[in-house]
C-alpha cells in the first residue's frame, strides 16, 4: 500500500523567494505528523501545495498514489483533504452551523442531510451548545474548532491543521490535544504545524523539520529537539529577530 | 466517509434538533402565507381600473425583482442587463403565439427555458469578470440584444408586435372585460419566484454564495465549485425574468424592444431589490410597493416617461436609503438581513 501523501522534491518560490526547496517526505495512514520549523520556514507553503491553494514549481505530490498538484482547491478537498488556516477564516455573516454546513454540503445530497451532518461535527468537536450562535461572536479557541468542524465535515481522510493550538492558554490547548487525539481515532490521518514543543511532543510520532524551504531533518520527537542542527535553526532565527 | 461513520455509530441517530435556520424558514413561510392572503384579497379594495393596474405593475415587478435578487442579491452578480431576458420572453410567447398559435401558457415556459438559455450563455464569459466588470459587462450585453432585435425584422423590428384578441380564453391569458384575472396570474407568477427564492435560500447553493462573499479561500479549501454555481443562479434568474416578461407582454397586448428591452428596464428590474434589501426575501416586494407606484405617478402627474424625472426620483430615493439604511427598507420592519444568527445582537 503506498503512503497516504507522498511529497516528492516539490519547490515553490514566490516572487524570487524559495519557500519550498526540493521538499520529500510521506504520510503514513493514520499517524499524527508534526511539521516544525521557525518562521518562514515554509510551512504553510507546503499546506497551500497540499490543499492545492497553490501548484509547485517542481515536484509532484500523490495522495493515495494519485499525482494531484495543479488540481486546485476544490478537487483536492473533494479527494479527501482538508485543512484550517493559520489566520483563522469564519464565514462571519453565518451561524455556527451554517458555517459547518457549507463543508458537509461537499458530500451531502441534501440540504437536511448537510445539517445532520454538521449538527453531528459540532457536537463531536464541542461546540454543540454553539448551534445558533453567529461565528463572529465565538471566543478565538471556539473559532479554530469551528475551523476544524468546517473541515471535519467535509469528512477528509488528511487533515492539515496550521498552528491551531497556538496563542491559546495551556488549558485550551491541553483541549485541543485531546480533539486531535479523537479525530486521529475516527480514522483521520493527520499533519499538524505548531510551534509550542511541550504540546507537539508528546501528540506526534513523527515529525519533519522544515528550515529556509528545505527538510532539515526528521524523525521521533525527542529526537530532534536534542538534534545540534535543529536548535541552530530555531537559535538562528531567534537571534536574527531579536 | 469514515468520520461520518464512525461518528454516526458513537451518537444515537439524532434527528436534526431545532436551530434557527429552521425557526426562521418556519417563520417565513408562515409570513408568506399571510402576505399571500393580504394580496390575494387585495382586489377588494379598489374598482378603479387606475389603481387596478397599479397594484397588477407592483406584483409583477416584485416577481422580477425576486428573480433578479436570485442572481443580483443572493448570489452578489449584479445584473444590469435583465432586460434582456425580459424582452427574450416577451418575444418568443408572443411570437410562439402569433406566428404558430402556441399558448402564452406554454409559450410562458418555452420563454422561461430561452432566456434561461441566454442568462447562461451571458454567464459563461461574463462570470469570469470580476464585481464592477461583470455589471459593465451584462450593460453592454443587454444593450446588443436591444440593438439586435430593434434591427430584426422576424421579430417586428422597431414597430414590434401586437397580441391580437383571440376571444376569453384562460390558457391564451386573454381576459375580456376585468383586469381582475390578470391580478391573479402576476400574483401567482411571484408566488412562484418567491417560493422559488425560499428554496433557493435553502440549498446548496446559498450556502456557496454566501460562503464565497464571506470567504472565497475558506470556501473553495471546502470543495464549494464557484463557477457552477454562479451559473445556476443565472439560469434559475433568466428563466423567471422571461417569465415575467412573457407575461407582460400578454398583458400589454404589444411589444417592441423600446418596451420589453430598454437599458432603463434592466435597472426597473433591480431597483426594487436594491432599495427593498439584496438577498432578502421580502426586499424585492417592498421595494416594488414603493418603487412601481412612485414611477407610475410620476409618469401621470409629471409627465410621460423618458422626462427622466422617474429616473431622479429612483435616484434620490436610492442615494436616501443607502446613506441612511445601507441593508434596504427591509432592515426597518425587522426582519434580518439574509439569513444572520439567532443570538447575533440586532447590529
Ligand atoms: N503568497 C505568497 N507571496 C509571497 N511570498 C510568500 C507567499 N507565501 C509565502 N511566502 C514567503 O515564503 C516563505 C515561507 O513562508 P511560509 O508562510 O510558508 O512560512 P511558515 O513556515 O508557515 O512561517 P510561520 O511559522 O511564520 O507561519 C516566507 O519568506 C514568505 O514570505
Ligand atoms: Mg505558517
Amino acid at each position: 500500500m503506498p503512503p497516504l501523501l507522498e511529497i516528492d522534491r516539490v519547490s515553490k518560490a514566490f516572487d524570487g523567494v524559495q519557500a519550498n526547496v526540493e521538499v520529500s517526505f510521506a504520510v503514513h495512514e493514520g499517524e499524527i505528523l508534526g511539521l516544525i520549523g521557525p518562521n518562514g520556514a515554509g510551512k504553510t507553503s507546503l499546506f497551500n501545495s497540499i490543499s492545492g491553494e497553490v501548484t509547485p514549481d517542481a515536484g509532484e505530490i500523490r495522495f493515495e498514489g494519485q499525482p494531484i498538484s495543479g488540481l486546485g482547491p476544490v478537487a483536492c478537498a473533494r479527494l479527501g483533504i482538508a485543512r484550517t488556516f493559520q489566520v483563522v477564516r469564519s464565514f462571519d455573516s453565518m451561524t455556527v452551523l451554517e458555517n459547518v454546513m457549507v463543508g458537509a454540503f461537499a458530500r451531502a445530497s441534501s440540504a437536511r442531510a448537510a445539517m445532520t451532518a454538521a449538527e453531528q461535527v459540532l457536537a463531536f468537536t464541542g461546540l454543540g451548545a454553539r448551534v445558533d450562535t453567529a461565528a463572529y461572536l465565538l471566543t478565538p479557541p471556539e473559532k479554530r474548532r469551528l475551523e476544524i468542524a468546517r473541515a471535519l465535515a467535509t469528512n477528509p481522510r488528511l487533515l492539515l491543521l496550521d498552528e491551531m493550538l497556538t496563542g491559546l492558554t495551556p488549558a485550551e490547548a491541553q483541549a485541543g490535544v485531546q480533539l486531535i487525539r479523537e479525530i486521529r481515532a475516527q480514522g483521520v490521518t493527520i499533519i499538524m504545524v505548531e510551534h509550542v514543543m511541550e504540546v507537539l511532543l508528546p501528540l506526534v510520532e513523527r515529525a519533519v523539520v522544515l528550515n529556509l524551504g528545505r527538510v532539515l531533518t526528521e524523525g521521533r520527537p525527542q529526537e530532534i529537539v536534542r538534534d545540534p542542527a535543529v536548535i541552530k535553526a530555531y537559535l538562528g532565527d531567534r537571534y536574527a529577530a531579536a | 466517509m469514515m468520520v461520518m461513520r464512525s461518528l454516526a455509530a458513537a451518537l444515537p441517530a439524532a434527528p436534526v434538533r431545532d436551530n434557527s435556520i429552521l425557526r426562521r424558514r418556519r417563520h417565513e413561510l408562515f409570513v408568506a402565507g399571510v402576505v399571500l392572503v393580504v394580496l390575494a384579497l387585495l382586489p377588494l379594495a379598489t374598482h378603479d381600473v387606475y389603481f387596478q393596474n397599479l397594484i397588477i405593475l407592483t406584483i409583477l415587478f416584485a416577481g422580477l425583482a425576486q428573480a433578479w435578487n436570485i442572481l443580483g442579491g443572493y448570489c452578489g452578480q449584479i445584473s444590469l442587463g435583465h432586460a434582456l431576458y425580459f424582452g427574450i420572453g416577451g418575444y418568443v410567447s408572443t411570437l410562439l403565439f402569433v406566428r404558430a398559435g402556441v399558448p402564452p401558457t406554454f409559450g410562458m415556459v418555452a420563454g422561461g427555458m430561452v432566456g434561461a438559455l441566454a442568462a447562461l450563455l451571458v454567464g459563461w464569459p461574463c462570470f469570469r469578470l470580476s464585481g464592477h466588470y461583470y455589471a459593465i459587462a451584462t450593460v453592454v450585453v443587454g444593450e446588443i440584444g436591444y440593438l439586435l432585435f430593434l434591427n430584426w425584422d422576424f421579430v417586428g423590428g422597431a414597430s414590434g408586435v401586437y397580441v391580437p384578441f383571440t376571444g376569453h380564453s384562460l390558457i391564451n391569458l386573454q381576459f375580456r372585460v376585468s383586469k381582475l384575472p390578470w391580478h391573479y396570474v402576476a400574483l401567482g407568477f411571484a408566488a412562484i419566484a418567491w417560493l422559488t427564492a425560499f428554496l433557493v435560500e435553502g440549498s446548496r447553493w446559498s450556502y456557496s454564495w454566501r460562503a464565497i462573499k464571506d470567504d472565497v479561500i475558506a470556501a473553495r479549501s471546502l470543495g464549494v465549485r464557484v463557477f457552477p454555481s454562479k451559473m445556476a443562479a443565472a439560469g434559475i434568474s433568466g428563466f423567471l425574468t422571461a417569465m415575467g416578461g412573457a407575461i407582460y407582454a400578454q398583458y400589454v397586448g404589444y411589444i417592441d424592444p423600446d418596451s420589453v428591452m430598454a437599458g432603463s428596464l434592466s435597472i426597473l428590474i433591480a431597483l426594487p431589490a436594491v432599495l427593498g434589501g439584496v438577498g432578502t426575501l421580502w426586499g424585492p416586494l417592498i421595494g416594488s410597493a414603493v418603487l412601481i407606484p412612485l414611477s407610475e405617478l410620476s409618469r401621470s402627474y409629471l409627465g410621460g416617461s423618458g422626462s427622466g424625472v422617474d429616473l431622479m426620483l429612483y435616484g434620490a430615493l436610492i442615494t436616501g436609503v443607502a446613506l441612511a439604511r445601507p441593508q434596504g427598507l427591509v432592515s426597518l420592519i425587522g426582519v434580518k438581513r439574509r439569513s444572520g444568527g439567532g443570538d447575533a445582537p440586532a447590529a
